[in-house]
């Protein structure tokens, strides 16, 4: 049989209709993978219990021709989800210890659809930081390299682990969440799709809040499609979440291949940056061409205060977050570092259970939230905030359907590389999706191709308010027209380390056991090469 | 706008995190470069401005007023560092 961990979910899912596998398979292949994939450190918590216990009671139901949407189909979490009975840590060590009593309502609804769950995936810590380097637990190592080098890359954040797992092929899919970025910036990094839907979509309940104006739960997956699929059993009402939307969920697979004709798509002229690199920027054309291939019509539009979506951002966010991570006193859960008195208490717990960049936000957050300098930042930065929402509310009142930009402004980068001397450094990386967050619109990312040094690149579309399925339409157009790039080779698996004999070709070396490689007459001679 | 080495003492005092000595400048500079950062925002006009309260237009949701959860006090207590009976327990607070 074909290796199983290198189909979609949509494959996966027809294969388990086809009775060609069981879901037992589909979910052994994975544990295999993920456990051969440690040296990636893209899960926090594998569960091989649970997912085959899932996995068996799916094939009970298949065999009695019963079948939910995701029957079957093995996932990763990422670990800002809370998980009923499971340890969940947001990668920080403040919530050492923690073993949720409840469900978030996202994942509740991807086991209500029959979905596995695989075990809980690496992320910065409090989806804070742009690398997955903010991680307690350390850095997730990207499955992509550069072209003849072995130096260890990002994958992005902080939905890292999320979109290094599904790039690696260690799980069909992965839930992750988008504050500023967080989903379509690590997916832009390791070739997968990620999107973060329309604020209000999909229930925030049980996710681990960062900044709950901005905050918004989303797949990664391999392909439009897929996460089409995925994004159907995540959204939808929750009377628990008061801001998430009454709204009915479309079947948004049934918008995937949709035809694009006639639709209006902006390019923004403020996505064009002084010395951006010219791969994104010929990226960014062959979108456009793609696009108006497809039969769309393309125009130019401006987005004029564009430029100052980051700077607000890092006002409203820290803001934000200040007061959400207030939470964190070591007297309800979690790390507790006793002191003389409460106060003591609650200062040395803060300071030993949340990291560098946690703690720099707090404390941004806190002092621009404090008396004197509250209107000077926050009121300004909300005022701000107004602003962009509105150049894009001008945008589609003049016809545009949907906006297409660059994700990121570089490709991934490696593990040590940026923000050490300035934070600020690390957040140019979420120039292009910011403002998405911050208008509360839906975005997609999509990979566009692969760059000089074979990383991929992706592309940004930005829709109307709930019309995702516009989103998967275009998406499935570029998707269909970039060059198709393979996923990366499996160099982290110990046991495909480039054979002594046969190191020069690519891919895994088979052989018999007791086989003569030396020997032409062998029948193992040369090798079965799996790819 | 820039902090200064008592400000950002005082910062971290506000935000109940204790700062050593010796991580006071390191602090501060990476405090000031992102206050740097976002000072450009004092260029951009938001005369008559409404500063957003909710960035999609909805009502607060309301429901009617009724006990809907409760005697769950064994899960609440569950995840406490330190706990006695239904209690949460803390250093002494009132002398």
């Amino acid at each position: 049989m074909s290796d199983l961990t290198n189909l979609t979910l949509a494959e996966a899912r027809d294969g388990l209709k086809a009775r060609k596998f069981c879901a037992t398979e589909l979910t052994e292949a994975h544990l295999a993978a993920i456990e051969a994939a440690r040296p990636l450190n893209a899960f926090l918590k594998e569960m091989p219990d649970r997912a085959l216990a899932m996995a068996k009671a799916s094939d009970e139901r298949l065999a009695r021709g019963e079948r939910r949407p995701l029957e079957g189909l093995p996932l990763g979490i990422k670990d800002l989800y809370c998980t009923e009975g499971i340890e969940t840590t947001a990668a920080s060590r403040i919530l050492d210890g923690f073993v949720p009593p409840y469900e978030s309502t996202v994942t509740s609804q991807l086991w209500r659809d029959g979905a596995v769950m695989l075990g809980k995936l690496n992320l910065d810590e409090f989806a804070m930081g742009s690398s997955n380097e903010t991680s307690a637990f350390g850095p997730v190592v990207s499955p992509w390299r550069r072209k003849g080098s072995d130096a260890k890359l990002v994958p992005g954040g902080s939905s890292g682990g999320s979109a290094a797992a599904v790039a690696a092929r260690l799980c069909l899919g992965a839930t992750a969440t988008d504050t500023g970025g967080s989903i379509r910036q690590p997916a832009a990094f390791t070739g997968t799709v990620g999107i973060k839907p329309t604020y209000g979509r999909c229930s925030r309940w049980g996710i681990v809040a960062f900044a709950s104006s901005l905050d918004q739960a989303g797949p990664i997956a391999r392909n439009v499609r897929d996460a089409a699929i995925m994004l159907r059993s995540m959204a939808g009402h929750d009377p628990k979440d008061s801001t998430s939307v009454d709204r009915a969920v479309p079947d948004y697979e049934a918008a995937v291949g949709h035809s694009i004709k006639g639709k209006k798509i902006g390019i923004p002229k403020e996505y064009r940056l002084d010395g951006m690199s010219s791969e994104i920027e010929a990226l960014w054309q062959s979108g456009i061409a793609w696009l108006h291939d497809a039969g769309a019509e393309i125009v130019d539009i401006s987005l004029p205060h564009t430029k100052h979506a980051l700077p607000a951002y890092y006002i409203v966010a820290p803001a934000e977050a200040s007061s959400n991570l207030a939470r964190y006193d070591g007297v309800r859960y979690g790390l507790r570092v006793p002191g003389k008195d409460v106060l003591e208490m609650y200062e040395k717990t803060r300071a030993e259970g949340f990291g560098r960049e946690v703690r720099r936000r707090i404390m941004i957050g806190t002092y621009v939230l404090s008396a004197g300098y509250y209107d000077a930042y926050y009121v300004r930065a909300q005022k701000v905030r107004t602003l962009i929402k509105r150049d894009f509310e001008e945008a589609f009142d003049q016809g545009v359907d949907a906006i297409l930009t660059p994700a990121t402004p570089s490709p991934a980068f490696a593990i040590g590389e940026k923000g050490s001397a300035d934070p600020v450094e690390m957040y140019l990386n979420d120039i292009f999706t910011v403002t998405v967050n911050m208008a509360g619109l839906p975005g997609i990312a999509v990979p566009g191709g692969l760059d000089k040094d074979g990383l991929p690149l992706g592309l940004q579309l930005i829709g109307r308010p709930f019309d995702e399925e516009m989103l998967f339409a275009l998406a499935q157009v570029v998707e269909d027209a970039a060059p198709k790039a393979a996923w990366p080779e499996r160099w982290w698996r110990a046991q495909d380390k480039p054979h002594p004999l046969f190191g020069f070709m690519k891919g895994t070396v088979q052989v018999a056991p007791g086989a003569d490689l030396t020997d032409p007459a062998d029948p193992d001679w040369g090798a079965n090469l799996e790819r | 706008m820039s902090v200064d080495t008592a400000t950002v003492r005082r910062i971290a005092h506000l935000s109940r995190i204790s700062v050593q000595d010796e991580e006071v400048a390191h602090l501060q500079s990476e405090l000031n470069a992102i206050l740097a950062f976002v000072e450009q925002l004092r260029g951009v006009d938001v005369e008559n401005i409404e500063p957003m309260t909710s960035v999609t237009p909805m009502q607060l949701k309301k429901r009617a007023d009724e006990v809907t959860d409760g005697f769950i006090a064994d899960e609440i207590i569950a995840n406490a560092p330190r706990r006695e009976d239904h209690f949460f327990v803390v250093p002494k607070v009132v002398e």
